[in-house]
């Protein structure tokens, strides 16, 4: 009876030790962000098909779902790790750093299991993504080695000792699953990441991911690590609000990774060294001019007068390091195109920046930007109606 | 969803108000709206809202009248013919409904508004009913004042309380019913024109105070937590959406929260035409509606929520066959009865030296006064009942609609050109707005005629001004004129509403009664829940329910009614499905 009874107790506890190792996976498949790739709009949960531009070419995203077809469902927890860790598919051919293993390859071998364990638990779907469009030679993945050797450098994140376990858990977070890097380091032309320029801001699917070093422009040193936790949790704090894919992420990702984790990022940033700051040239005063009524008239009754903005709500200009970013990329889209603000839990409300590209010409919004970049303490390379553009055509 | 426990029938303010309080209470609640989905950004963003052309002339946010509309005539004696452009009033279509495009007016009536009929016949003697129909409310100020308190918070209403639980306020309306704390909001920055009138009022020894403004005077996070932005006072609120997230809608204060919701559903284009009952005819089964691709469904519902305009909530008792349909001739019946208004004047006023600019403006923003508004003044001897706020009001003297000029110019011409560019920023226009009883002859059903797309009866809307209703008017002309006089103005220009009630003009979205609340199922549509008398599963929100209209601009109470209907539901019906009386 007692045998029975301890037996029984065992069953239990690895069950209850699985389901634990289920819901930590699915925490850090939410912190990887995973959907934000592996998921369609509207589509089903993880099955992949999502086009991404890796800058050469349109790269589609697997499947991730259990389904043994089209999915990894037959595979290993092993080829699992081997792909998050190297690089390498199930059949060890390369995959393409779309998927972010040069990132991911700084995890621990337990969180991957965990994550593997969580992906055989969501629906399979049969679903097989359309082949990738990339050009001779890229399609090659055999060439990927030679990518690897430029700019891949595997294994696991090593602690810091002299830093504490916030700091090391956050750069764990930062470095590794959650490829903060993807988006906010410089490439090179051949879509390396420029490590000695890291985390200082990088132009991604014509989005200018911001600086998020200590540079007092476009960077955060005026940010708090409240500040950052808050940014992360709802997407938006009194400075600034997620726009594009950032909002997306927030939305889908960091407003759902726990206090601790968000405290352990935001202490990992606010240590980031300044990025070099260049000084910008003096902006044309015609430009300024024109700006400054262009201003007034569209921009005012949201932002207000001294681009003070409403905080939480419209946030303010003054002293916004995106405003003030080393590219001007994300402003002047965010004019040209407007953008809708996250929805999160704790800011529901999804304020949203109108479209002004239908009815302000290149000039024009080259003027507003090159204005809003330099007015109220602001400081930023002006921008020319080219470049507006050239944006507008992408 | 395939099993909702409640269906709603219309997604404006009322069916926000219900779906957001009966999700909160774990329902799952499927909401069905005839037009579009619609949202700040993607429909009322700033780069395109002030576009007078497209919404105030070519009723971009209204009803189309083409799909369906109303006939209207004065008496029986005449033939009613359908609207074929909407005028006096302008219902909405899409979600928010007529939410979207209100002004952001938020009143709460007086305590004796609620007690027309046993209040005005204590005071001034049966005689002074004479023949009208009105009817004490089956609930009290007092029922309604938490409820109130949520719409304003939800809202966050601009503006000053004139009685904090009893003690008056300085700057606030001495008149009003006792609230519970201040507004959520300070007022909002006053212009000229309404400080003007203010300040000529007090000196005749009246109370003048800010008008209470779902416009935002800073910014604000409602209780559901859901962020406004301070108002830029445009001065394009009625007839308009708001695009700086400034003016309450549901879109503005529900939406948000509502929409993350799992146990909430809104399916749109899909028009209600039919409340199904069994065939005990004491319970709703369900609604059919027809989809955007024209096709014919059946929705089954646990309970069943009319949370459309008025016009459309009564008009679907009446094709759905559920109450007795009132007739005039008898006095029987009670579906279509007591249909009433509010009757508006006004008195502008013309300087030669000093500049108003009244386009500065927000859909609220304005100086009152309530001195003869509901019975705050004795009416012995006038010869009616009831009353009205006078009051500046800067909506925004929008070009195209707004011209006014002095009496005795030409309406068109070089002339009338002249004294528009003349006078234009030298104007303050007085309003009055006023209530409307309920009488015998004013009502609605179903025209035997003309039909909507759908081939339905079109309903038919039979109403006219009565003598109180002029007699109570002209009063309230009377009385904005003595202020206009002082005002030191070059010209006072009194226009009084004379002659019978014409549809054409535009004056006040603010229909009331058809589904009458009350205590007494012969005589009313609803009990004091908005419970359907005859089908229990069925509630009815909306001014639709008023026995009579008060002076004040509907949506504050029937917000609190809403509210005080769904903490019924909540509270009792869950428990207990049934007839809660």
């Amino acid at each position: 009876m007692k045998r029975w009874l301890l037996l029984g107790l065992l069953v239990c506890s690895g069950a209850q030790a699985a389901d634990d190792l289920v819901a930590r996976g699915k925490y850090l498949t939410i912190l990887g962000d995973c959907a934000a790739c592996h998921t369609r709009k509207d589509g089903p949960e993880l099955a992949g098909g999502v086009p991404l531009d890796s800058g050469f070419g349109t790269i589609y995203s697997r499947n991730i779902t259990p389904d043994v077809q089209t999915g990894i469902g037959g595979w290993t927890a092993d080829q699992f790790y081997r792909a998050m860790h190297s690089g390498r598919s199930a059949d060890g051919s390369h995959l393409y750093p779309a998927f972010p293993y040069p990132y991911f390859t700084h995890m621990t071998r337990a969180d991957d299991d965990a994550i593997f364990a969580y992906l055989k638990t969501v629906p399979a779907v049969s679903y097989k993504p359309p082949p990738n469009k990339l050009p001779f030679p890229l399609n090659i993945r055999g060439l990927m080695s030679i990518w690897n050797a430029l700019y891949f450098t595997q294994g696991e994140y090593k602690p810091d000792p002299a830093r504490s376990a916030a700091w090391n858990r956050g750069a764990y977070l930062v470095t590794g699953l959650g490829h903060c890097g993807g988006c906010h380091t410089p490439k090179d032309w051949l879509m390396g990441d420029e490590n000695d320029r890291a985390l200082s801001g990088g132009v991604v699917e014509h989005w200018f991911a911001a600086d998020l070093t200590g540079n007092t422009r476009g960077g955060l040193a005026s940010w708090s690590a409240n500040d950052t936790i808050e940014y992360l949790k709802t997407g938006r704090n009194a400075r600034a609000t997620a726009s594009g894919p950032m909002g997306e992420v927030a939305e889908l990702s960091t407003s759902q990774t726990s206090d601790a984790d968000l405290a352990a990022i935001a202490e990992y940033i606010k240590s980031l060294a300044p990025s070099a700051q260049k000084q910008p040239s003096a902006p044309d005063p015609a430009a300024m001019h024109s700006g400054e009524a262009i201003f007034v008239d569209a921009c005012a009754s949201c932002h207000l007068a001294g681009g003070k903005g409403q905080p939480y709500l419209f946030p303010p200009l003054a002293g916004n390091a995106s405003v003030q970013g080393s590219d001007p990329t994300t402003i002047v889209r965010l004019v040209l195109d407007g953008s809708r603000s996250p929805s999160t839990a704790a800011r529901p409300t999804p304020n949203a920046m109108p479209a002004f590209g239908w009815k302000l010409d290149d000039r024009q919004v080259a003027d507003v930007v090159t204005y809003v970049r330099n007015s109220w303490g602001n400081a930023g390379e002006p921008v020319e109606a080219g470049a507006v553009a050239k944006l507008r055509k992408r | 969803m395939k099993n909702p426990d409640v269906v709603l029938i219309g997604f404006g303010w009322t069916g926000a108000i219900m779906a957001e309080r009966l999700t909160a209470a774990g329902l799952n609640v499927l909401a069905i709206e005839r037009g579009g989905w619609r949202d700040t950004p993607n429909n009322f963003a700033t780069t395109f809202d002030q576009d007078e052309l497209r919404y105030m002339w070519r009723h971009r946010l209204f009803e189309n009248v083409a799909h369906d509309t109303l006939t209207f005539r004065n008496n029986t004696s005449q033939v009613a013919l359908p609207m074929r452009r909407l005028g006096s009033f302008l219902p909405g279509t899409g979600v928010g409904g007529a939410g979207v495009h209100w002004n952001g007016q938020v009143w709460r009536f007086l305590p004796s508004d609620f007690k027309a009929l046993s209040h005005n016949r204590e005071r001034y003697g049966q005689a002074a009913i004479g023949d009208m129909t009105i009817a004490d409310y089956p609930v009290s100020y007092d029922d309604l004042e938490k409820h109130y308190d949520t719409f304003e918070y939800l809202c966050g209403v601009s503006g000053k309380a004139g009685n904090l639980n009893g003690a008056i306020q300085p700057g606030g309306n001495p008149f009003e019913g006792p609230r519970s704390r201040e507004y959520p909001n300070p007022p909002l920055d006053m212009t000229y024109g309404p400080m003007l009138f203010a300040k000529a009022a007090q000196e005749a020894g009246y109370h003048p105070f800010v008008h209470p403004a779902a416009n935002m005077s800073r910014a604000y996070t409602n209780p559901l937590g859901v962020q406004m932005g301070e108002c830029t006072y445009c001065g394009f609120c009625e007839k308009f959406g708001c695009g700086n997230y400034s003016k309450a809608s549901p879109q503005a204060t529900i939406l948000p929260v509502l929409m993350r919701r799992p146990n909430f559903k809104l399916i749109t284009h899909c028009e209600v035409t039919r409340i199904e009952l069994d065939s005990t005819r004491k319970r709703a089964t369900g609604v059919t509606y027809v989809d955007d691709k024209g096709k014919e469904r059946f929705q089954p519902a646990e309970l069943v929520m009319l949370t459309a305009y008025i016009l459309h909530n009564v008009r679907l008792l009446l094709l759905s066959g559920i109450g007795a349909p009132y007739d005039p001739q008898s006095g029987t019946g009670v579906i279509g009865k007591n249909y009433a208004y509010q009757i508006t004047s006004s008195v502008n006023v013309f300087y030669d030296d000093k500049i108003t600019n009244p386009f500065i403006g927000a859909g609220a923003l304005g100086m009152i006064i309530d001195d003869f508004n509901g019975d705050n003044f004795d009416h012995s001897g006038l010869g009616f009942i009831g009353g009205g706020y006078i009051g500046v009001v800067n909506t925004g003297a929008r070009p195209i609609e707004t011209h006014p000029v002095p009496k005795g110019v030409p309406a068109w011409g070089a002339e009338w050109k002249k004294a528009v560019a003349r006078n234009y920023l030298r104007m303050v226009s007085i309003a009055t707005h006023g209530a409307v009883m309920s009488h015998r002859g004013n009502y609605l059903d179903l025209d035997p005629t003309y039909k909507d797309a759908f081939g339905r009866p079109l309903l038919r809307m039979t109403f006219d001004y009565t003598d109180n209703e002029h007699r109570m008017s002209d009063y309230l002309t009377d009385r904005a004129t003595d202020v206009a006089k002082r005002m030191g103005a070059r010209d006072v220009s009194p226009k009084k509403r004379t002659g019978a009630y014409s549809i054409v003009p535009y004056q006040t979205t603010h229909n009331t009664g058809g589904a009458m609340m009350g205590d007494d199922p012969r005589t009313s549509a609803v009990n004091r829940y908005l419970q359907s008398w005859d089908v229990s599963n069925l509630f009815v929100t909306g001014s639709a329910v008023y026995p009579q209209n008060a002076g004040y601009n509907p949506t504050g109470t029937l917000a609190a009614l809403a509210y005080w209907s769904a903490d019924a539901v909540v509270n009792r019906y869950l428990k207990a499905p049934g007839p809660l009386i």
